[in-house]
């Protein structure tokens, strides 16, 4: 049984709870879970595909499988995968609705504005919206 | 000898802690912190003098407007104007290059006429030069820059002629901290019949500056890179220069009759002040030369210049770093990469230990892609950074090179 979207919110929280605010750790710790994202196919890492509005280069691809929304992503910056990383672990594999009634609250509770700075929480939040958007689009899929 | 303690006490924003770790400021290039003089002339301005200037008869005019002149009066001394008329305020370097290239650009540049710049230029000597030749039908050359990023001085003796109206170029490079021979580039222009532009934004705080040796027309730079407050700047100009060419624009000091027939200009330097200026940053603009001058160039460059040899050694013995632009003149700026890093985490990396560096193209995009990279991280050095503090630096890019 896949957790639910809080659970795993709890969880994230509970693992930056454990770096105690330092910001350098949490910014290795960042890096080090993008490193497990699963690579994207090179075929992917197109201009079509990156998400606007972040400073870094985000390449966000989606699918729609059994009625579940599939994210891959990747990202020239170790920062920024990592960042993406945790809205797939967040997001992926789950039914539009469900993307689309969720509160990412975690990102607060981290204190993920200091830790990403305007410019890149600005990036942040386009790949929420872009996450977002590909959940809307599966959900008004004509059945 | 400078007495580097006695310098930071003086600047009350260093002592602060970052992310934990004491603030180590090296974004010096974007703008440099201020002293404590610099905050409390600010504040005493608008506190007891704040009033409009050269037009009141009344005490805080006449104190507003000394307070102004006074400012003028140093400035021009500071970089040896012949005059202080010599000296107009402006917003900062880019409005002052913007005001050269209108005001000159619109009433000398003819259709095919030529204004060199060079590839290393910041976007704000680079777009201002491309509006006014587009509007004119003039053509815009520019020098190429070597690998190790030095002028190619042959390539720019080629292409200066008798079509060459204006060259416009940099003097410290904010990208690679190359220092370009402004005084032999000024020389050769004038042998060709064109006018020369300085853009002495990252040199005039640091290096030796002599506009009357250099014999440049114009020079432009900016009050928060030296110490001073932001939104002020200096476009000097050689009076025969200023008084050839038109105002920028219209309103306020600038003129001296209006009637809708006709409207006769002021004198210089008002003719080019148009509208209130930034009164209360000019005169606190005065304390920040008086700090320059306190230490003298020769001992701010001594320092400067240890600190920049210390970081250029330090990170060629690191390995994994990659030096963006070597040239054998250059002043306080180091830009580098790291091969296992992408530049912006690198910035965030050394931000989350306290350390303040700049990462990204620092508006230089055209030799970003000369040297096919996206961007760099740049280290910018000031009077008040310490040996200590740079050795902190590379031990932190060590350890995210090495992780």
């Amino acid at each position: 049984m896949k957790p639910e979207i809080n659970e795993i919110q709890e969880e994230i929280i509970e693992e930056f709870s454990l770096l105690e605010n330092d910001m350098e750790s949490t910014i290795f710790y960042i890096m080090e879970m993008g490193s497990k994202l699963p690579p994207l196919e090179e075929k992917y890492k197109v201009e079509e595909n990156i998400v606007k509005g972040c400073q870094s280069k985000v390449w966000l691809v989606s699918g729609f499988e059994n009625g579940k929304v599939i994210f891959k992503a990747d990202s020239n910056t170790e920062i920024t995968k990592g960042l993406i990383s945790m809205l797939i672990r967040i997001w992926n594999e789950r039914a539009p609705e469900e993307i689309l009634d969720s509160e990412l609250y975690f990102v607060e509770r981290i204190g993920m504005r200091k830790v990403v700075g305007s410019q890149r929480s600005n990036g942040f939040a386009s790949m929420i919206r872009q996450m977002k958007l590909y959940a809307l689009a599966y959900k008004n899929l004509p059945v | 000898m400078i007495d580097i303690n006695a310098i930071r006490e003086q600047f009350p924003v260093l002592h602060q802690e970052v992310n934990g770790h004491p603030l180590v400021y090296f974004d010096n290039a974007a703008t440099s912190q201020k002293p404590q003089r610099v905050i409390d002339a600010l504040l005493h301005y608008y506190r007891f003098d704040n009033s409009n200037i050269h037009r009141g008869v009344h005490t805080l005019a006449d104190r507003a407007t000394e307070g102004f002149e006074d400012t003028r009066k140093l400035l021009a001394r500071f970089i040896n104007a012949a005059e202080s008329e010599e000296v107009i305020f402006t917003k900062g370097t880019t409005e002052g290059i913007n005001l050269v290239a209108q005001s000159f650009g619109r009433s000398m540049l003819r259709q095919g006429d030529e204004v060199i710049i060079s590839a290393m230029e910041h976007h704000s000597n680079i777009v201002p030069w491309q509006m006014i030749c587009q509007e004119k039908g003039a053509v815009l050359k520019v020098i190429p820059v070597s690998p190790e990023g030095e002028l190619l001085m042959d390539e720019y003796a080629r292409q200066l002629s008798p079509k060459t109206r204006m060259v416009s170029i940099v003097h410290v490079s904010n990208t690679l901290g190359t220092v370009n021979p402004v005084k032999k580039i000024t020389e050769m222009a004038h042998e060709a019949g064109a006018k020369v532009l300085i853009d002495a934004a990252q040199s005039v705080g640091h290096l030796p500056l002599d506009v009357q040796e250099i014999d440049c027309d114009f020079l432009v730079f900016s009050a928060h890179k030296i110490y001073g407050p932001t939104g002020v700047g200096v476009l000097y100009g050689k009076r025969a220069e200023l008084e050839a060419i038109p105002p920028y624009q219209g309103g306020g000091s600038m003129i001296r009759d209006v009637h809708f027939e006709k409207t006769t200009y002021n004198d210089i330097p008002y003719k080019f002040e148009a509208g209130t200026p930034t009164i209360g940053e000019v005169v606190a603009f005065k304390p920040a030369i008086e700090f320059i001058n306190e230490l003298g160039k020769p001992a701010i460059h001594a320092h400067e210049d240890q600190l920049f040899r210390r970081a250029m050694e330090g990170l060629k013995a690191i390995p994994g770093v990659q030096l963006v632009g070597t040239p054998a003149e250059a002043s306080g700026i180091v830009s580098f990469l790291l091969e296992n890093t992408h530049l912006f985490d690198t910035g965030m990396l050394l931000d989350a230990r306290g350390i303040a560096v700049r990462t990204g193209h620092h508006c230089t995009q055209p030799l970003m892609e000369l040297y096919g990279i996206e961007g760099t991280c740049r280290a910018s050095f000031a009077v008040y950074n310490t040996v200590e503090e740079v050795d902190y630096f590379l031990e932190s890019v060590e350890k995210i090179t090495s992780r």
